[in-house]
């Protein structure tokens, strides 16, 4: 009683944050936390196969797939605000609220009587006394289930392919296409600008100044352009020199006896 | 074993809530396995309540459907990801017209 005491508060928090959180994998990885609560749940309720399934299928094989899903879908898939149904939100979350309070309500009311406990039908082992049932009264189900995983693999293999219309493009004709861009729009042919060249960091979300200081958008990975986290150089001179402006004379004299130290080297 | 139900049927509300709420289709498709969850989570409880294994069975049943469908869902996501560039349930709506 007392892992249900601690897991249910949990639980419910984790999964109210999935209705809250604004990013797609802040809400996969608080499902994985009701996930691994219910899995200490199971074993608590006796059902120690279940405990393991739910670790193994649910927060390694489902969850995992989903991070996967969100890696390929990138950064953009943040959520829209904007409503396409007036006062849907509203309404949702008031059905919702209605929804909860009728079914705690209504299942607070009911008594179940005594608990039997699984101690008998446990008592050879809680996967054995699975397996019996399993392979007796619902092997139907269990065969029908082996139909279901293969459609279910094929149906994902056919729509996750994509068959190739047009011939690979060789080296030669990326080439050529490059060429032809220059001669027909200017495009630069050569490679991109790197990141941090003539700014003050060469970090990655550092664009590259140009001659006249501004920056190179071409410089820096569109990735982090979409999350917003790219540095304005600019302003980071700005502070630069507004920080050594009071502080001017000593370094400066610093600098200058470091120039003549390295002049009177060479 | 009230409370169990009790707090399956919570969870259950909280992700019928989030498929009407968010816009995202891959959060949509978590709020759904939110709501399989509670479901196994009530039918575990049962199991002990009446002495015998069959709702475990049923729960099983179910995370197996669940993966299955999990599998397909998001190869369906991924689909519509690549041709509309977008993981929104709006933007999916040429049905309508």
């Amino acid at each position: 009683m007392i892992a249900f005491w601690v897991l249910a508060p949990v639980m419910v928090l984790a999964a109210l944050g999935i209705l809250f959180v604004r990013k797609a994998v802040h809400a996969a990885l608080l499902l994985a936390v009701v996930m691994i609560s219910l899995a200490v749940l199971y074993a608590v309720l006796e059902a120690p196969f279940l405990f393991a399934v739910q670790i193994i299928v649910y927060t390694g094989a489902i969850l995992m797939l989903f991070l996967f899903v969100l890696m390929l879908v990138g950064v953009d898939a943040s959520d829209s605000v904007v409503e396409t149904i007036r006062g849907q939100r509203a309404l949702a979350a008031l059905g919702g609220l209605a929804l909860g309070l009728i079914l705690v309500i209504g299942v607070g009311q009911m008594s179940l009587g005594p608990v039997f406990g699984l101690d008998v039908a446990n008592r050879g082992g809680n996967i054995e006394g699975l397996a019996n049932i399993l392979f007796s009264r619902y092997v139907v189900a269990f065969e029908v289930t082996s139909a279901l995983l293969i459609t279910a693999a094929l149906g994902a293999m056919v729509l996750a392919h994509r068959e190739r219309l047009t011939p690979k493009p060789t080296q030669a004709d990326l080439a050529a296409a490059t060429v032809k861009a220059y001669a027909e729009s200017g495009a630069h042919p050569g490679a991109l600008p790197a990141p941090g060249v003539f700014a003050r960091h060469n970090a990655v979300d550092t664009p590259a100044l140009l001659p006249d200081g501004t920056p190179s958008e071409l410089s820096v990975s569109r990735t982090l352009m979409a999350r917003g986290v790219v540095r304005t150089p600019p302003r980071d001179v700005e502070r630069h020199l507004e920080q050594n402006d009071p502080a001017n004379d000593r370094a400066d004299s610093r600098a200058d006896s470091r120039a003549d130290d390295r002049g009177g080297d060479q | 074993m009230t409370e169990y139900v009790v707090l399956s049927a919570i969870l259950f509300t909280i992700g019928a809530t989030g498929v009407l709420v968010r816009r995202n289709a891959i959060v949509v498709f978590m709020c759904v396995e939110l709501m399989l969850n509670a479901c196994n989570l009530a039918f575990v409880a049962f199991a002990r309540q009446h002495g015998n294994l069959d709702g475990q069975i049923a729960a099983f049943f179910v995370m197996v459907v669940a993966a299955a469908e999990v599998v397909v869902g998001l190869a369906i996501i991924m689909t519509i990801f690549r041709t509309r560039r977008s993981a929104s349930v709006d933007d999916a709506s040429l049905l309508k017209y």
